[in-house]
C-alpha cells in the first residue's frame, strides 16, 4: 500500500490492487463459472462500479444488465433463479436494501430462490454523495427478513471465500461490502463458514465484536490496547444471520466488556443482534454499541467520515480506551 | 359442479390451426367450473374476489386447457409452460383448474382459506404444486416473468412465460420496468395478458389513475400489441395458438384482453363494490342458477 496516496483517490484504489473486494466479485463469479456453477449475473446501470463487467465481458449470455430498474431486477433474478439458475445481483446498497426491500422479501427470500443480493457502497463509504447513497440501515432490514442469510465480510479474500461458499449454499443471501477497496484482513486462502464468527482474541477486558470494514481498524485498535497492557481481543462477526450466539457468549463469560463496531446505525444492526443475545443469555459483561447514533451522517470524504465518526483505527481506539478506565 | 374429465389435455406445443367448435364448447365448460368452484371455495372462506375471476374465467381456461403444454399431474415438469399472475388475487379460480390437472389433492380445495390450508387468497409456490410463482404483491410478476424467460434463455429450454396482469397494475411502476427490460433482451417467448376489465377498489381504473391507451403504450414500450374479446373463448383460443406458434419472434407479446369485471352475474358487473364481497346461502343458489342459465351448461 502507498501511504503517500490519500485514501480516497482513485490513485490508491488502482495500487492497493492486493484484494479488492469489488474486484474480486467478477474475478470469482469467472474462476465459478469457468468451474461449471450455474452462475449468472445481473446489474443495473453500475457495472463499473461493482466490476461486474469483468464478467459481462468473459461471459456475455451469462449477463444481463437491467438499467436503473433495481425492483425490477430482484424480482426478475428471483424468476431466473426457478429454472435452476444462481442469480448474483448488484447495486448500492442504499438502494438494493431499501428500495427493493419488499422483492427482496416476497420473490426472493419467501419465495426460497437461491438469488445472492450483492449490496455494494454500504453504510457511509459513498462519503460526499450524501444520504440517499448511504446504507446505514440494510443490516437491520435484511435481517429481520425470515429465511435471507446476511453476510457483511471483512476484506475481498474473506468475500470470494464467501463466494466460493456460497454455490453450494441453498438460502438466498444479502452481500454487504463496503468500498470494494478495503484494507486486507485476511490471507487469500483464509477458511470461511457462513454462520461462523472469526475469533481472533477474547479479552478479559474487552471484546470488540465488529463487522465488515470496521474489521481491519478493530484489529489495529486492538492491536495497539494490548501493546499499552489491555487485556483486549476481536471477534469478526462476518455473519449477522445466522448469528454466532456461541462466540458471542464466549466473549460475554469472558469479558467485562464487549463493544460492537459497525459502518451502520447502532439500531436494528449488529450492536442490536448481539444486544438481543446478551439480554436472552445473561452473561455479565457490559454492552456498548458503536457505529452511526440513530442520525443521518455529515457530507465529506470517507476516511474523513470514518474518523468523525470515530470507525478509523484511532477512533475506535479511544472509544475502547475511554470503556477501559 | 361441473365434472371435470381433462380428456383433450394436454395440449400439443406444436403448431395448431383454428380452435374446433367442440374444443370451444369444452373451454366454456371449462370456464364455468371456474366460477361455479369460485363461489363455493368463497362459501367457505365467507368473503373472496368473485368478480375478479369472472372476468378472466375464460382466459384462465383457454391458457390452461388450450394454449399451455403441461402434463397431467407433473407440476414441476421442466418444460411446462409457466403461468404467472399479476392479479394473485383471483387464485381462487385458478385453484380448482390445477386440482383438475391433478396437481393436488381435489380435497384441499374444500378446506380453502381454512387454518393451516394451502391455499389462501393469493397463490403460493411453495405451498400449491403448481403455482409457478407467489404473488400478492401487484406489480412483481413480469418481473418474475422477465427472469424466467431469460433463464429459460441460458438453459437453452424453449417453454413460454404466460403473465396475466390485472388493468390496474398497469399503476404499477415496476411493471413499466419489466416491460422495458423485456424488449430490449428480445424475449419473443414472454406473453402478457391485461385483463381489462376497467375497475379496480376504489372505483373505475381511469378514474383512480388512468392507463389508456394501453395499445399505444405497450407498443411504445417495444411489445407486439393483440387485443381481444376475454370473454371469446375462440378468439382467444386462436390468438394464443397463433402467439404461441410464433417462437421466433424477436418482441414481447402483449394481449389485451376486453373483458367484464363480474361477468356472469348482472349486479356484479354494474357494481364495482364485487371486487370483494359475499354471497350469502340463498343469494349463492341464485347465481348459481343464473350461471347455470346464462351461461349455457348445455
Amino acid at each position: 500500500m502507498n501511504h503517500n496516496l490519500h485514501p480516497d483517490s482513485w490513485q490508491y484504489r488502482a495500487l492497493n490492487q492486493r484484494a479488492p473486494s469489488l474486484a474480486t466479485l467478477s474475478d470469482t463469479l469467472i474462476e465459478l463459472a469457468e468451474a461449471g456453477h450455474p452462475v449468472v449475473a445481473g446489474s443495473a446501470d453500475l457495472q463499473y462500479s461493482n466490476g461486474l463487467a469483468g464478467f459481462a465481458k468473459r461471459f456475455p449470455e451469462r449477463f444481463t444488465q437491467f438499467g436503473i430498474s433495481e425492483q425490477n431486477m430482484v424480482s426478475a433474478a428471483a424468476g431466473m433463479a426457478t429454472t435452476g439458475v444462481m442469480p448474483y445481483v448488484a447495486t448500492f446498497a442504499s438502494f438494493l436494501a431499501l428500495l427493493c426491500c419488499e422483492q427482496i422479501r416476497m420473490d426472493v427470500a419467501y419465495g426460497a430462490q437461491p438469488v445472492r443480493l450483492i449490496g455494494h457502497h454500504t453504510g457511509i463509504s459513498l462519503g460526499f454523495y450524501g444520504t440517499s447513497h448511504h446504507a446505514t440501515e440494510d443490516i437491520a432490514i435484511m435481517r429481520s427478513i425470515a429465511d435471507l442469510t446476511v453476510v457483511s465480510p471483512a476484506d475481498g479474500a474473506q468475500f470470494a471465500a464467501a463466494l466460493r461458499a456460497s454455490v453450494r449454499y441453498a438460502q438466498p443471501i444479502y452481500f454487504r461490502i463496503s468500498r470494494g477497496h478495503d484494507p486486507v484482513v485476511y490471507a487469500k486462502d483464509a477458511p470461511f463458514e457462513f454462520g461462523k464468527a472469526v475469533v481472533h482474541e477474547i479479552g478479559d477486558d474487552l471484546t470488540i465484536i465488529a463487522t465488515g470494514m470496521p474489521v481491519h481498524p478493530a484489529l489495529a485498535a486492538m492491536r495497539e490496547l494490548r501493546v499499552k497492557g489491555h487485556s483486549v481481543g476481536l471477534i469478526d462477526m462476518h455473519t449477522i444471520k445466522p448469528l454466532d450466539r456461541e462466540a458471542i457468549m464466549a466473549a460475554a463469560r469472558k469479558s467485562r466488556v464487549i463493544l460492537t463496531v459497525e459502518e451502520h446505525n447502532i439500531l436494528g444492526g449488529l450492536g442490536g443482534a448481539v444486544a438481543e443475545v446478551l439480554a436472552e443469555e445473561g452473561g455479565g459483561a457490559r454492552l456498548v454499541r458503536h457505529g452511526i447514533k440513530d442520525e443521518y451522517s455529515l457530507i465529506g470524504p470517507p476516511s474523513h467520515l470514518y474518523r468523525h465518526y470515530k470507525l478509523d483505527a484511532a477512533g475506535i481506539e479511544g472509544v475502547a480506551q475511554a470503556l477501559l478506565a | 359442479m361441473a365434472s371435470s374429465g381433462a380428456t383433450s389435455w394436454p395440449s400439443n406445443s406444436t403448431q395448431r390451426g383454428a380452435i374446433s367448435e367442440e374444443e370451444a364448447e369444452r373451454l366454456r365448460e371449462r370456464a364455468l367450473f371456474v366460477r361455479l368452484e369460485t363461489i363455493r371455495l368463497i362459501s367457505i372462506a365467507k368473503v373472496g374476489h368473485y368478480s375478479s375471476v369472472f372476468s378472466c374465467a375464460e382466459i384462465f381456461s383457454t391458457l390452461y386447457y388450450d394454449t399451455m403444454s403441461l402434463r397431467h399431474g407433473e407440476p414441476g415438469w421442466p418444460d411446462r409452460d409457466r403461468f404467472l399472475m399479476g392479479k394473485g388475487h383471483a387464485a381462487v379460480g385458478q385453484f380448482p383448474v390445477l386440482a383438475d390437472l391433478g396437481f393436488f389433492d381435489k380435497a384441499w380445495l374444500d378446506d380453502y382459506t381454512r387454518l393451516g390450508s394451502p391455499l389462501g387468497d393469493h397463490p403460493d409456490m411453495r405451498k400449491v404444486p403448481g403455482v409457478d410463482f407467489s404473488s400478492g404483491s401487484i406489480g412483481h410478476a413480469l418481473s418474475n416473468g422477465v427472469g424466467m424467460a431469460l433463464g429459460a434463455r441460458f438453459q437453452k429450454q424453449d417453454f413460454n412465460v404466460f403473465v396475466l396482469l390485472g388493468d390496474g397494475e398497469m399503476q404499477e411502476g415496476q411493471v413499466w420496468e419489466a416491460a422495458l427490460s423485456a424488449a430490449t433482451h428480445s424475449l419473443g417467448r414472454l406473453v402478457a395478458i391485461v385483463d381489462r376489465n376497467g375497475y379496480q377498489l376504489d372505483g373505475k381504473v381511469d378514474d383512480v389513475a388512468a392507463v389508456e391507451p394501453l395499445d399505444e403504450k405497450w407498443r411504445a414500450f417495444g411489445w407486439e400489441v393483440h387485443e381481444v374479446d376475454g370473454h371469446d373463448v375462440v378468439a382467444l383460443a386462436n390468438l394464443l395458438r397463433k402467439v404461441k406458434a410464433d417462437g421466433a419472434r424477436s418482441k414481447p407479446c402483449c394481449i389485451i384482453a376486453r373483458t367484464v369485471k363480474g361477468k356472469g352475474i348482472d349486479y356484479m358487473e354494474t357494481e364495482p363494490g364485487w371486487h370483494l364481497g359475499y354471497l350469502a346461502p340463498e343469494d349463492e343458489r341464485r347465481a348459481r342458477e343464473t350461471l347455470l342459465a346464462g351461461m349455457g351448461a348445455a
